[in-house]
C-alpha cells in the first residue's frame, strides 16, 4: 500500500515537470504573439486562449481537479455559472448605446 | 475540542473539511477578481480611447514575473508530493523556494511600481492605471498573505508533522489550493494588462 502511494506520487510528479515545461513554453508563445501586434480582435482571441490553456494546466494537474470528488465539481460548476453572469454584465454598455 | 475531519474525509463529502472550505474560498475570490476583470470590460469598452499595456508597462519585467510564479506553484506542489513521500526535509527545501520566488516576485512587483511613481504615474492618472494598480495591488496582498502562510508552515508549523504527519500534509496541500489560485489569477493578469 505504502509502496503503491509513494509510485502513484511519483508518477505526478512526472505530470507537473510536464505541465511546467508547457506552462512556460506558452508564456513564451503569447508574448512572442503580442510583439506582432495583431489587430485587437485576434489579439484578444489568442492572449485569452493561451491564458485558458495555462490556466486549466494548473488547475488541473496542480490543484488535482482532473481527479476530484463531486462536491466540489458541484460548488465550482456553481461558480463558473456566476462568473459568466459577471463577464456578461459589460454588454450592459452597447444595451445602453443601442448597437 | 477536537476538530473534525482534519484528515479522514467526510462520509457525504467525500473530502476532508478543510479541502471543501477552501476551495468555497477560492469560489469567493474567483467572484472577487471577477468582478473586477468585468469593470476592467466595462471601462475599457466605454473609454474613448485605451493605451496598449507595452506604452505605459514593462513587459520583459512582467514576463520574468510570470516564469517566477509559476515556477513556485511547481515548488509548491513539490512541497506537498515531498510530504507525502515521507520526507520533512525536501518538503523544507522546496517550501523555502515557493517562499523565496514569491518574495522575488514582489521585489520585482516593487521595481516596476516604483518606476511608475519615479515618473509621477499614480493610480489617479488615468482609468488604464487605476484599474492596472487596483488589481495587481489586490494580487500582489494575495502573494503577502500566501507568504505568511508557507513562512508559519515552513517554520513553527513543521511541528505538527511529528505528531500529527496526515494532518500537516493536509495543510500543506490546502495552502497549495490556494497558492495555485494566486498563479492562476496572475495568469489571466498578465496578458490582459500587459500584453493586450
Amino acid at each position: 500500500m505504502e509502496q503503491a502511494n509513494t509510485e502513484a506520487i511519483k508518477k505526478h510528479v512526472r505530470a507537473y515537470v510536464v505541465v511546467f515545461v508547457s506552462l512556460m513554453a506558452l508564456t513564451i508563445i503569447t508574448v512572442a504573439i503580442s510583439t506582432l501586434h495583431l489587430e485587437m480582435y485576434w489579439a484578444i482571441a489568442v492572449a485569452l486562449i493561451i491564458a485558458g490553456i495555462k490556466a486549466s494546466l494548473v488547475a488541473a494537474y496542480f490543484m488535482h481537479l482532473i481527479s476530484e470528488k463531486k462536491v466540489i465539481y458541484a460548488a465550482l460548476t456553481l461558480t463558473v455559472v456566476l462568473f459568466i453572469a459577471l463577464m456578461t454584465l459589460p454588454v450592459s454598455h452597447f444595451v445602453d448605446r443601442g448597437i | 475540542m477536537e476538530i473534525p475531519y482534519t484528515v479522514t474525509p467526510r462520509s457525504d463529502t467525500g473530502i476532508f473539511n478543510a479541502k471543501l472550505g477552501i476551495w468555497l474560498f477560492l469560489a469567493t475570490e474567483v467572484m472577487l477578481f471577477g468582478a473586477l476583470f468585468s469593470s476592467y470590460v466595462l471601462l475599457r469598452v466605454g473609454a474613448p480611447t485605451w493605451p496598449h499595456g507595452y506604452e505605459y508597462l514593462n513587459i520583459p519585467l512582467a514576463t520574468l514575473n510570470t516564469v517566477v510564479l509559476i515556477t513556485s506553484s511547481v515548488t509548491m506542489v513539490m512541497a506537498w508530493a515531498s510530504l507525502m513521500m515521507k520526507s520533512l526535509r525536501r518538503f523544507r527545501v522546496y517550501m523555502g523556494l515557493t517562499i523565496l520566488l514569491a518574495l522575488v516576485f514582489l521585489v520585482v512587483k516593487g521595481f516596476e511600481y516604483g518606476a511608475k511613481f519615479e515618473h509621477h504615474l499614480y493610480p489617479s492618472e488615468s482609468t488604464f492605471l487605476a484599474i492596472y494598480f487596483t488589481l495587481t495591488g489586490l494580487h500582489g496582498l494575495h502573494v503577502v498573505g500566501g507568504v505568511i502562510v508557507n513562512l508559519y508552515l515552513w517554520g513553527p508549523g513543521k511541528a505538527m508533522w511529528e505528531r500529527q504527519p496526515e494532518r500537516f500534509t493536509n495543510r500543506v496541500e490546502v495552502a497549495g489550493l490556494y497558492w495555485h489560485f494566486v498563479d492562476l489569477v496572475w495568469i489571466f493578469l498578465f496578458p490582459v494588462l500587459y500584453l493586450l
